[in-house]
């Protein structure tokens, strides 16, 4: 596996596959579904212990990395699949070893790791906490290159947060910026070397529970309790469209290679006993990344979707689920044939 | 009238005599003053002053309750519209006013004017008090002794004030006539497009929409127009909003307010159907002697014509109008009260005892009148039709074993049906239904029996037919029957539809068409029907749906996901009457939906015969502005997306450049590896991915080996 960012995949073989692939691994809900940068390995974290790394062809499940113990609640794999690093409620975050599944080393926090990532060069990790237990939340940033940072847990960087906590992060504009959303539906950038907040805007009435990038990173789309997607310009953090939907949108991913996002969620998780699962809506729901307009739906999770990643050659794209299965779906041929009529 | 005026001449004296005293009580201490020491105060008035200070404001409570002389004539009524009577009948007539006034307290004095014997037509009653003869003025003016004779009372000092008006006195001015428009303008559109009104926001905001072919379009929206809900009047003239303080009308083309009606915490409302009346209910004040808690307005003048005490609402409408607005009615205990317009009295003055009815109805298209009894004492259940004003008995039908019985007249009063639940003699269990249905319109109006064996859960008549349908079973068994009514014959059973997902029947307006419906409990599903040939058209759902309205044509339906009801996917989706989804309109917190009246067709039934054999001809130019249409609408959008199109493209183009001009500083950042082409998947890379895909299933070997 060491050669593994060098090998890439056969398309062919995933055309006209129209029949997903369900991954029924974890124990619990899905909490973030991940593909490295090749597309040919699928990451999945769950609210059980066992982050989990998976074929992403076949779905063939490849190993989990043991030792965490509480929910994960994020993950990132670096540039080169070299590194996995993952964030609990076990109050740590957790750098690994990608292809041996060993534990690098265990960042101990005071209170949840809600967010994690690595930069564009891999070189600078951060993670971020929650606000509880008297803990503010914060953000956490350390140089893999140092081990003496690693080792004495002593991250070149703290930002506290003063302003309602960190839901979702990523980092931005080649090692420079972090963007963060926020419970309160803000978007802020902070600057990397300094910890200095440089920008924030509030488009979203509710928190911003994910935000992922376009392919060249120059725009990011963010998905809100509000029930809608939008998407910013990375840099200006300009609002450039809205995606509307009746339902909370946990998850929310742009195409790679057409004018598509996805869009995934449903009825809040704590409301779906009460629903049926059509009620809930739990349908991902494809828009058109520039007309708005939604085109198309795949049922299939009878829970809220809580995460959803395109494959980076766009044929395809994984959801997982609050019902515990991560779903591998390749477009097919009709998929690949719709146009908008313009 | 010279006593009332010596009265008032010798109070003015009096006033004038007291007020000097008074002055001089004034002055007293200022005369002390002057000639007094230095250190007090100045009381006394500059030289100066004018004393302008008035008794009342200075005593005005004690003034109140100084003694007034008491004035005889206010205790006097005058009552016009008397009948002429000659000296032998004098006395009949003097009872019968006894009787009708003496209720008001006790009649001193009677005073009988006469020409030659004959009385002059009006009487002058003195009550024991001024207050029964104001009561009696106010309660017995516009009485109605009979056909001919109406009273005019009048208090005899309000004579006496109207025959003494200042010269100076102007009648007031008619309000200039204020032209709202032409109150039925939506019906000129040159598309026929009906319109209809939505409440959304919570009920923040009321909106008036055109239904088009295509997108409705806004005619009017306001926020906050009304406090909880709208109701049309029956024929579409006003759009009437419910707020704290009463109802406003509102219509024309700009949607102006025509009138209001105050009736502080008007809750229901019910037009007459000839949109002449108003009638409102409020639970919140009522005074015993000045019944409020129902208000009868004419809506043109914007008067109140009479109020009315009310127990329950639980029934409304408590007022049931006749077709053209002449007869409301209403039943109490073992009573059914017929009232008339403009008087807005009781039908021949008195109410026609029905011993224990239970319900009525009238006829949409005549005068007649069905209620029913249950069981009383022996004497069976009976549905009775009777003719108003006449109260003649048209038809009775006897029913044994009757637990409840309900009335459902066609739209066209052709057909009564009443729906008969009864119970066997053994257990005394509701186990018969059946419909009683009355021929109206044929010779002493036979009447068909149809028997179910099942439970009745819903009926309705086809608006314009004699075909009618109901629905009959137990979920998840339910049946949809529809039967016919033919001339002089039988009553057919067309067709039983089983296992049907619905509790609710909605017939298209113009008959043929109906939607079988499963509201709140059952999801939202829906089957058209052509009664025609009962054919289903097509079978659907809108999930979780609460309401379904037809428009007033019977082109479109329009089912509704109502926020009062149901808190999430709040929408509203139009179809066609084939069941063809042709709208999605997701509003958020979407209240109520009701599509504007229209008042009934001016075409004769030749002219809806031409326009039936030559409806070829028509179909083609309406196809034809169809087609136009809906190209125009896909052009405009498209030409909607080649502009957000190009405007995104230039954008994207911008940060395209940005990133081809970082491409060294990423190839920094990664060591030096190109990773821009890695997850590209252009045409040009195709050999070195295929070079690699060789290694790749060696080691794909492996796993699966393992």
């Amino acid at each position: 596996m060491c050669n593994l960012w060098r090998t890439r995949i056969s398309l062919s073989s995933r055309l006209n596959n129209m029949k997903p692939i369900a991954l029924n691994g974890h124990e619990r809900a899905i909490t973030r579904v991940r593909y490295n940068p090749e597309g040919d390995l699928l990451f999945s974290c769950a609210k059980d212990i066992h982050p989990t790394v998976w074929f992403a062809l076949n779905g063939e499940r490849l190993g989990t990395y043991e030792g965490h113990t509480g929910a994960v609640w994020c993950l990132d794999v670096n540039w080169d699949t070299s590194k996995v690093l993952t964030g609990a409620g076990d109050n740590s975050c957790r750098l690994w070893d990608c292809e041996t599944g060993k534990c690098i080393n265990t960042f101990d926090t005071k209170s949840a790791v809600r967010t994690c990532g690595f930069t564009y060069s891999g070189n600078t990790l951060f993670y971020s906490t929650d606000k509880a237990m008297g803990n503010m939340c914060q953000i956490f940033l350390y140089d893999v290159r140092d081990p003496q940072q690693m080792k004495d847990n002593d991250p070149y960087l703290k930002i506290p947060v003063t302003t309602p906590k960190v839901t979702s992060a990523i980092a931005s504009g080649l090692d420079k910026y972090i963007l963060t959303g926020h419970e309160d539906g803000s978007l802020v950038k902070w600057q990397m070397e300094t910890g200095e907040k440089i920008h924030s805007v509030q488009e979203h009435s509710r928190q911003v529970i994910d935000v992922q990038p376009s392919k060249n990173s120059k725009m990011v789309i963010t998905a809100s309790k509000d029930n809608t997607a939008k998407m910013f310009d990375a840099d200006t953090l300009e609002l450039l469209k809205t995606y509307k939907t009746e339902r909370p949108v946990n998850s929310a991913a742009i195409s790679p290679n057409k004018d598509h996002v996805v869009l995934g969620g449903g009825q809040e998780a704590m409301d779906v006993t009460t629903t049926s699962s059509r009620i809930g809506k739990f349908d991902a729901r494809f828009f058109h990344l520039i007309f708005e307009e939604e085109f198309g739906r795949v049922k299939g999770h009878f829970g809220p979707i809580n995460s959803l990643a395109y494959s980076p050659d766009g044929m395809g794209y994984t959801s997982g689920g609050e019902d515990g299965y991560v779903r591998i779906h390749t477009f097919d041929a009709q998929f690949h044939e719709f146009e908008f009529e313009y | 009238m010279c006593t009332t005026k010596m009265a008032e001449g010798s109070v003015e004296k009096d006033r004038q005599s007291s007020r000097k005293m008074d002055r001089s009580h004034e002055n007293a201490p200022n005369e002390v003053d002057q000639n007094g020491e230095e250190i007090e105060p100045n009381f006394s008035d500059p030289e100066d002053y004018v004393d302008d200070v008035k008794d009342d404001e200075l005593l005005g409570d004690i003034l109140k309750q100084r003694p007034q002389k008491a004035i005889g004539s206010d205790s006097v009524i005058v009552v016009d519209n008397i009948p002429n009577v000659g000296q032998d009948r004098l006395p009949k007539l003097k009872n019968v006013i006894r009787r009708i006034f003496s209720k008001f307290g006790d009649i001193s004095t009677e005073h009988y004017p006469d020409d030659n014997g004959v009385t002059k037509g009006f009487i002058f009653l003195e009550f024991s008090s001024p207050a029964n003869a104001i009561e009696a003025a106010k309660q017995m003016n516009g009485y109605r002794l009979d056909k001919t004779h109406t009273f005019s009372v009048n208090l005899f000092s309000d004579i006496d004030k109207y025959t003494q008006i200042d010269d100076k006195w102007e009648p007031p001015k008619p309000q200039p006539y204020k032209d709202f428009g032409n109150l039925r303008f939506w019906l000129q559109e040159p598309d026929c497009n009906d319109q209809y009104s939505v409440i959304f926001d919570g009920g923040e905001k009321t909106a008036i929409f055109m239904n088009t072919s295509t997108e409705a379009s806004v005619v009017e929206e306001r926020k906050q127009w009304t406090e909880t809900y709208v109701r049309w009047s029956p024929q579409g003239n006003y759009l009437s909003t419910f707020h704290h303080r009463g109802i406003a009308l509102w219509g024309g083309p700009k949607f102006e307010q025509i009138k209001r009606f105050a009736h502080p915490g008007v809750q229901l409302i019910d037009f007459s159907p000839c949109e002449r009346y108003l009638v409102t209910f409020s639970p919140l004040i009522d005074v015993r002697d000045d019944p409020q808690a129902i208000i009868i307005w004419d809506v043109q003048t914007g008067k109140k014509k009479r109020g009315f005490h009310c127990e329950s609402a639980a029934h409304w409408p408590i007022f049931k109008w006749n077709h053209d607005g002449k007869y409301f009615a209403k039943q109490s205990q073992d009573t059914l009260s017929i009232y008339e317009t403009p008087s807005f009295g009781l039908m021949e003055k008195k109410s026609m005892k029905i011993t224990e009815i239970r319900d009525f109805g009238w006829s949409p298209a005549d005068n007649i009148l069905a209620y029913w009894v249950p069981e009383v004492n022996e004497s069976p259940a009976r549905v009775t039709l009777v003719e108003i004003p006449s109260r003649k008995e048209l038809r009775a039908k006897t029913l044994y074993n009757v637990a409840d019985c309900k009335i459902h007249w066609q739209k066209q009063g052709d057909y009564l049906g009443v729906k008969v639940d009864r119970y066997t003699n053994k257990n005394k269990k509701v186990s018969i239904w059946n419909f009683e249905l009355f021929r109206i319109r044929e010779k002493q109006i036979p009447v068909d029996q149809v028997e179910l064996k099942e439970t009745i859960t819903a009926f309705a008549w086809e608006p314009t037919g004699s075909r009618f349908c109901c629905l009959h079973g137990e979920a998840p068994r339910i049946s949809a029957s529809f039967y016919k009514i033919h001339e002089k014959g039988k009553v057919e059973l067309v067709k039983t539809l089983e296992r049907k997902q619905a509790n609710c029947i909605f017939w298209a307006p113009t008959g043929q068409f109906v939607v079988l419906a499963g509201l709140r409990s059952m999801n939202g599903t829906f089957e058209f029907i052509d009664a025609g040939d009962m054919t289903s058209m097509n079978q659907t759902e809108h999930f979780m749906a609460t309401d379904l309205e037809w428009d007033p044509t019977g082109r479109y339906v329009i089912t509704g996901v109502s926020w009062w009801s149901h808190k999430v996917d709040n929408a509203y989706w139009v179809w066609s009457f084939q069941g063809r989804l042709l709208q999605k309109c997701n509003r958020d917190r979407f209240c109520q939906l009701l599509w504007r009246p229209r008042p009934a067709s001016l075409l004769t039934d030749k002219h809806l015969k031409d326009l039936k054999k030559n409806m070829k001809t028509y179909s083609k130019q309406f196809e034809l502005k169809d087609r136009m249409s809906h190209s125009k609408a896909s052009k405009e959008l498209i030409e909607k997306r080649q502009q957000m199109l190009d405007e995104f493209n230039s954008f994207r183009q911008r940060l395209q450049e940005q990133y081809e001009e970082e491409r060294q500083l990423r190839m920094e950042l990664r060591d030096g590896v190109d990773t821009d082409c890695m997850y590209a998947g252009e045409e040009e890379e195709e050999e070195v991915i295929e070079f690699f895909v060789g290694e790749e299933i060696i080691e794909v070997n492996e796993f699966e080996g393992e």
